[in-house]
């Protein structure tokens, strides 16, 4: 078996993360349980991390800063948006989005 | 320049001040009449004063003349440069003494015919008014100024035909007039732009300077625009095809009839050809028109005259017949002979409009002492007056002898002259012949309806009611003293410009030679020996004198009924009574397909359709149309707005890539 090159590779990695990128779209469209969509954001950005990684092979290791920088922020939006849904379930006792609806008019 | 001749802006001026503090009154005082009268009369006799220092100012330095007093710019546009200027030459003068003088004396009987009338200080507001304009056209230097005035004694023109607006029929009769009268003036600002083209200026003075060397004689645009200037006097001077709304007018108070609608707004077409008789002289074609024109309306109001039954109707259909008379007067290149017939017409009609006047007030003043309803301008409610009212009767039968033509009195000299003047050009042609007979038949039926109203007013038993006799009198002095002073004008008006066979004569005609002199080198000379010229005076006699008579012999006033008994005219009597169903003709061919395209075209389709439907509403329409998608789009829900950045996003994805 012979070893994938580096450009197989790549697309193999661009594809993986576009099937992640899509998966969580279309959690964040069709999910209502807050905690999912906020799962579904979490892997939208890592899924944009994998693809920097795998473009970082080719272009330099300016992509792999990058993903420390995302993690780095995704971990305070954790922290941040988790804080937000115990907030939110406190308040209402759900965490379904259709009942968090104040602004919608 | 004669310094006196500067104070011609006091003239102008003047009126308007009364019409300002008269406005002022009669919105804030109505009741103070006393003043009304001190200022409304008071500035026209200081007018009137004024203009007799002026004329006789430019008689010192006639030679020099005319003078052009210019007191600001108007407007400057482009190569247009417009100035408020006042032209004081021979023909202005007269028409500044006879505006002035007439005027003052109809705002003296306006007095005591208008003294009961609740809307007194807005009579004499609008009265002052139209003396302003009608100064502001007979002295303007310059066709556009002239134009102001002209618009402005139109629009005084329709506030006092409607002065008793209350009733409909008298506020149709001013719009009638204003808007026939829009139809002419549409001639004037055609004729006004071409002159401009042509020429490059409007003055007076500078157009008719340039016109021999600016114009062909006879060429295609002298003519158009001599044309297009005509017909805004057949408009403001009611001749065929524009001449109903005269006798309309005569819903106004009787002196209004008197000043605006016989002695001068009418004239004002008259006095414009005559001030502008160089380029007519070059626009033979046109000339002809004109006095072609005059003549047959002459005739054709004379005939309509034979039959009215309102005593301001007779005297209306005469004054546009006379009015016809003028315009062939100069039509034929006789222009200080309609100048002349216009000035002895202002007396001897403002006579017979005053007289009527009087006759009507005491008609009126005595069907009101028996609380009855009955017209009081219908002559068969008339007859026998003359016992009641033995000034007025004088004074009118005098204006009567001038008008029908009666040797010695102005009427006849004026008139003579233009017939004259009309038959001394049939060797060029045999049409002026033609007009010759047509005027002298016009002058015979002019004789006829005066007698004939003359009779059934004043003579033959009286018809008013025998409870109303006891109450009918002489009008107060302070309307009979104008009607003997306007009866001396008619009485011997006549010798300023007296035939070519008598002594002294012509004086008129030598006064304007400096004005018309540029014209007389396009006319043809046409010269009358003695003999023709006896000939013709001996024809006008004989017509004036035959006329009367007939009507003497022929109209039996003992035989008429009063208005209310009387039967329905029959034939072509009825034809004349109903003056030839012009009214009827003008309103199957104009009026109704106006009204229906109005209708069913302006109204229905464009205004509610175009505009109402696809302009206003569609615009409202299509707004909202646009704002119901857009709040479509606007659910608030969170994961909808998300579906449509996504979908956005790959829409510019695949776009970019």
């Amino acid at each position: 078996m012979q070893a994938a090159t580096g450009q197989e590779l790549l697309g193999s990695a661009l594809a993986v993360s576009a099937i992640l990128f899509s998966m969580g779209v279309a959690g964040v469209l069709l999910r209502r349980n807050a905690i999912i969509v906020f799962m579904c954001i979490e892997l939208m950005l890592n899924a944009v991390n994998l693809s920097f990684i795998a473009l970082a092979q080719q272009l330099g290791p300016d992509g792999q800063v990058f993903v420390l920088f995302v993690m780095a922020v995704a971990a305070a939006e954790a922290a941040v948006g988790l804080a937000i849904i115990i907030a939110i379930y406190r308040h209402k006792q759900t965490v379904n989005l259709d009942k968090v609806n104040l602004l919608s008019g | 320049m004669p310094t006196s001749v500067g104070w011609v802006w006091l003239v102008v001026v003047l009126p308007f001040i009364g019409f300002l503090a008269n406005g002022l009154i009669s919105f804030l005082r109505p009741q103070a009449k006393s003043a009304v009268t001190a200022i409304g009369v008071g500035v026209l006799v200081a007018a009137f004063a004024v203009a007799v220092a002026v004329v006789a100012a430019l008689a010192q330095g006639v030679e020099s003349a005319p003078f052009v007093l210019t007191y600001w710019s108007w407007m400057t546009v482009g190569e247009l440069e417009l100035s408020v200027s006042l032209q004081v030459d021979q023909l202005s003068a007269v028409m500044l003494m006879v505006v002035t003088g007439v005027s003052a004396l109809i705002h003296v009987f306006s007095v005591g015919y208008m003294r009961e009338d609740p809307g007194y200080p807005r009579y004499f507001a609008y009265l002052n008014l139209f003396v302003f304009f009608m100064l502001v056209l007979v002295l303007g230097a310059s066709f556009p100024v002239m134009f102001v005035g002209w618009e402005g004694v139109g629009l005084c023109s329709y506030l006092l035909i409607g002065f008793w607006y209350l009733d409909k029929s008298n506020a149709d009769a001013g719009k009638k007039a204003f808007i026939m009268n829009r139809i002419g003036d549409f001639g004037f600002l055609i004729a006004m732009f071409l002159i401009f083209q042509v020429t490059g200026s409007l003055s007076f003075v500078e157009v008719f300077e340039q016109a021999p060397g600016a114009f062909a004689i006879n060429g295609g645009m002298i003519t158009l625009i001599t044309l297009a200037l005509f017909l805004g006097c057949t408009g403001k001077s009611a001749q065929i095809p524009l001449f109903t709304w005269l006798p309309d007018a005569m819903a106004g108070p009787t002196p209004v009839s008197a000043l605006i609608h016989a002695a001068t707004m009418v004239t004002a077409g008259v006095y414009l050809i005559a001030r502008s008789n160089v380029l007519f002289a070059m626009a033979p074609a046109s000339s002809v028109v004109v006095a072609t024109t005059g003549a047959a309306t002459a005739l054709f109001a004379a005939t309509i005259a034979l039959k009215q039954w309102d005593i301001k109707k007779v005297l209306a259909y005469s004054t546009v017949s006379q009015l016809g008379y003028m315009f062939l007067g100069v039509g034929v290149g006789a222009y200080a002979g309609g100048i002349f017939h216009l000035v002895t017409h202002a007396f001897f009609k403002a006579l017979l409009f005053l007289g009527s006047g009087s006759v009507i007030f005491a008609l009126h003043r005595a069907y009101h002492a028996t609380h009855r309803h009955e017209d009081a301008q219908d002559m068969r409610n008339m007859g026998g007056l003359r016992k009641y009212m033995p000034w007025t009767a004088t004074v009118m039968w005098i204006a009567t002898l001038a008008i029908a033509g009666v040797p010695g009195f102005s009427g006849f000299f004026s008139k003579d002259g233009i017939l004259a003047a009309t038959f001394a050009r049939g060797h060029e042609h045999p049409v002026f012949y033609f007009l010759w007979v047509l005027g002298s038949v016009a002058a015979l039926l002019t004789a006829f309806y005066m007698t004939r109203l003359m009779i059934y007013t004043f003579h033959g038993p009286n018809r008013t009611g025998a409870n109303e006799e006891q109450h009918l009198a002489e009008a107060p002095w302070v309307m009979t003293a104008p009607l003997l002073v306007l009866a001396i004008g008619a009485a011997v008006g006549g010798v300023i410009n007296l035939p070519h066979v008598l002594p002294a004569a012509g004086w008129v005609e030598h006064l304007f030679e400096p004005v018309t002199e540029m014209s007389h080198r396009y006319l043809p000379e046409a010269h009358l020996s003695v003999n023709a010229e006896w000939m013709l005076i001996g024809i006008a006699t004989a017509i004036a004198l035959v006329g009367i008579v007939a009507a003497w012999q022929l109209l039996k006033p003992a035989a008429l009924l009063s208005a209310k008994d009387a039967a329905a005219e029959t034939g072509f009597q009825r034809v004349l009574w109903k003056k030839w169903y012009v009214d009827e003709i003008y309103n199957a061919l104009f009026v109704r397909p106006t009204v229906w395209l109005s209708r069913n075209v302006l109204w229905r389709v464009v205004d509610a359709g175009v505009i109402d439907g696809a302009l206003v509403n569609g615009s409202a329409w299509t707004a909202r149309a646009f704002g119901f998608i857009g709040s479509a789009v606007q659910t608030g829900r969170l994961a909808w707005y998300l579906l449509v950045f996504v979908i956005g996003t790959l829409v510019l994805l695949r776009t970019v890539m």
